[in-house]
């Protein structure tokens, strides 16, 4: 067991090719919305040195850190090169009656 | 080149760590040595006047991952510093006793802190910062309610200032200019950063010429020109950046503010590169231009370019300069060369940023600095970057309207 489905947002609530910040029992996740209104999330922070990922920029499915630009695939949370080296923790989600939803 | 080729780096910072990694991931199968003359395993240098300053508890940050250098089969010799390059036997012979041939070598040897000029000086402790070593002998001294006296108001000093004040020292600091930051960022924004550490409460004094540092007692005695004297427990230099070209100078190597390289980071000798904070190179960017950066992504950049110029690649290099600094929860960030010509077209961003926009008189974006908390500026300065890529021709009062979104000018 232990796995539970946290109501996060509106799906409305996030652009296409966008992010927002998820803050949740003392953790913060990023959660995405693609262009093609896929929805994932990640941990939060950049595992370079701790930034809000949602303060950085979707270009496709990559998400770019807004400090020095590292760079995540957001459906897999693989670190993509220097700076970043550590991949982000995935979250699986789902949309209920237009909410986001991430499983944790 | 062929890949198995015996490739010697001298240097294990940013640029010597990117371009052993970046000749791994090109499939260079031949033996990779690395000679760093710290003890520590590399790591990135940016932390140690900003947090890991002020966080006794912060461990280094290496530079491609823990075991990024372990993974790619590449071997660091710490410790050993390169004491001859002998051209004719293609040789490096180090201080450790061991001699390694190369097929080509990389010279990645990076700056070191530029020594206080001035009476006294040699006679009494003045601290710099620039490798790990440093930043822990600072770490023990810059502790309340120590006063500390920081001589320039360069990056490094002023991101000194910062964290001294956040941990609760008395701090102040003396800059020779008029103004700070007055080669590298524009006035306004300058003047935004003066502002923040005078109301943080750092004693921050410019125009103002040192003429003598000497012990008064246990305290440090520093003597301005027009005859003020300040006491502190601690002074540190914060006077800028020497490029590191000894080892290539009694080569016989091109020096020219630096080791002179051209466009594809190639020396005067052709089996030779140099990459990072050391090399004056030939940047296609900017006419051909011989420039010397002092900058983290510019070390990873040229590192990697230099990498490839071994494999053979003929490409100039061509990035974008670009810069960081981080003071308080202000950050700062620069691309494009700010040669304060041109239109200067202001964006205010939400909550208490600020972007500055450089054009041409074509009207194409050249460069962008921004300052604000990352939320204010990361993305905008993300995009900003890239559209300067671009030389792009954006109407100015799109830019200036804080109300449009500047994601939709990437599609333009
Ligand atoms: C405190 C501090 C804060 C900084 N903050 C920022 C920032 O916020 N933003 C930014 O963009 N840049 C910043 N920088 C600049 C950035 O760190 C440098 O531009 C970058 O480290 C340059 O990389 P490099 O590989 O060229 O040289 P270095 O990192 O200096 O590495 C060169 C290495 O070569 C070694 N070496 C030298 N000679 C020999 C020899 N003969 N044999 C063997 N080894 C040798 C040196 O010991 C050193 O380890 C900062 C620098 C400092 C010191
Ligand atoms: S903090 Fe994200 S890349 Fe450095």
């Amino acid at each position: 067991m232990g796995e539970t489905w946290i109501d996060a947002c509106a799906f409305s609530a996030i652009e296409p090719e966008d992010v927002t910040r998820f803050d949740h029992k003392g953790r913060t996740f990023a959660i995405y919305r693609t262009e093609d209104d896929e929805v994932y999330a990640t941990d939060g922070l950049c595992s370079h040195e701790q930034v809000h990922l949602a303060d950085g920029l979707v270009m496709g499915h990559i998400i770019e850190c807004p400090k020095h630009n590292g760079r995540f695939d957001l459906r897999s949370g693989a670190a993509k090169g220097a700076p970043v080296c550590i991949d982000l923790k995935t979250y699986a989600t789902r949309i209920i009656d237009g909410r986001i939803q991430i499983c944790l | 080149m062929p890949l198995n080729d015996r490739i010697v780096i001298i240097g294990a910072g940013e640029a010597g760590v990117a371009a052993a990694l970046e000749l791994r991931a090109r499939g260079h199968a031949g033996t990779i040595t690395l000679l760093g003359a710290e003890a520590e395993a590399p790591y990135e240098r940016p932390p140690l006047s900003k947090a890991f300053l002020m966080d006794d508890s912060m461990a280094p940050t290496p530079i491609g991952g823990a075991a990024g250098l372990e993974t790619a089969n590449i071997g660091v010799r710490r410790g050993c510093t390169a004491l001859r390059l002998e051209r004719a036997s293609r040789q490096v012979i180090a201080s450790d006793g061991t001699t390694h041939s190369y097929d080509q070598a990389l010279i990645a040897t990076g700056a070191r802190a530029r020594r206080l000029r001035l009476p006294g000086a040699g006679d009494v402790p003045v601290h710099y910062l620039r490798t790990m070593a440093d930043a822990f002998t600072l770490r023990a001294l810059v502790q309340p309610p120590a006063r500390i006296g920081i001589i320039g108001a360069g990056f490094i000093g002023l991101e000194l200032a910062a964290s001294a004040r956040k941990l609760g020292c008395e701090v102040t600091v003396f800059e020779l200019a008029p103004r700070i930051l007055a080669r590298a960022v524009p006035e306004e924004l300058a003047a935004l950063i003066a502002r923040r550490h005078v109301s943080e409460g750092v004693m921050l004094m410019t125009g103002v010429a040192l003429v003598d540092v000497a012990r008064a007692g246990a305290a440090l005695q520093v003597t301005l020109a027009d005859g003020r004297g300040f006491a502190f427990d601690h002074l540190i230099a914060g006077v800028g950046a020497e490029p590191e070209t000894a080892l290539a100078a009694e080569a016989g190597l091109a020096i020219s503010n630096g080791i002179a390289v051209d466009e594809r980071l190639q020396t005067s000798d052709p089996a030779i590169f140099a990459a990072g904070d050391c090399c004056a190179f030939l940047h296609a960017r900017y006419d051909m231009a011989r420039l010397r950066l002092e900058s983290w992504r510019n070390a990873q950049a040229q590192g990697r370019h230099a990498a490839q110029a071994m494999t053979g690649v003929g490409t100039p290099f061509h990035a974008l300069p670009w810069f960081w600094s981080d003071q308080y929860d202000l950050h700062l960030q620069i691309c494009g060369l700010n040669l304060h010509k041109g239109v200067q077209v202001r964006r205010g961003t939400p909550g208490e940023g600020l972007i500055l926009f450089d054009l041409d008189d074509a009207g194409r974006l050249t460069g962008a600095s921004g300052l604000g908390t990352i939320s204010q500026i990361g993305r905008d300065m993300r995009i900003a970057e890239m559209l300067v890529e671009r030389a792009a021709v954006i109407d100015p009062s799109v830019l200036a309207d804080s109300g449009r979104p500047l994601k939709a000018l990437l599609r333009a």
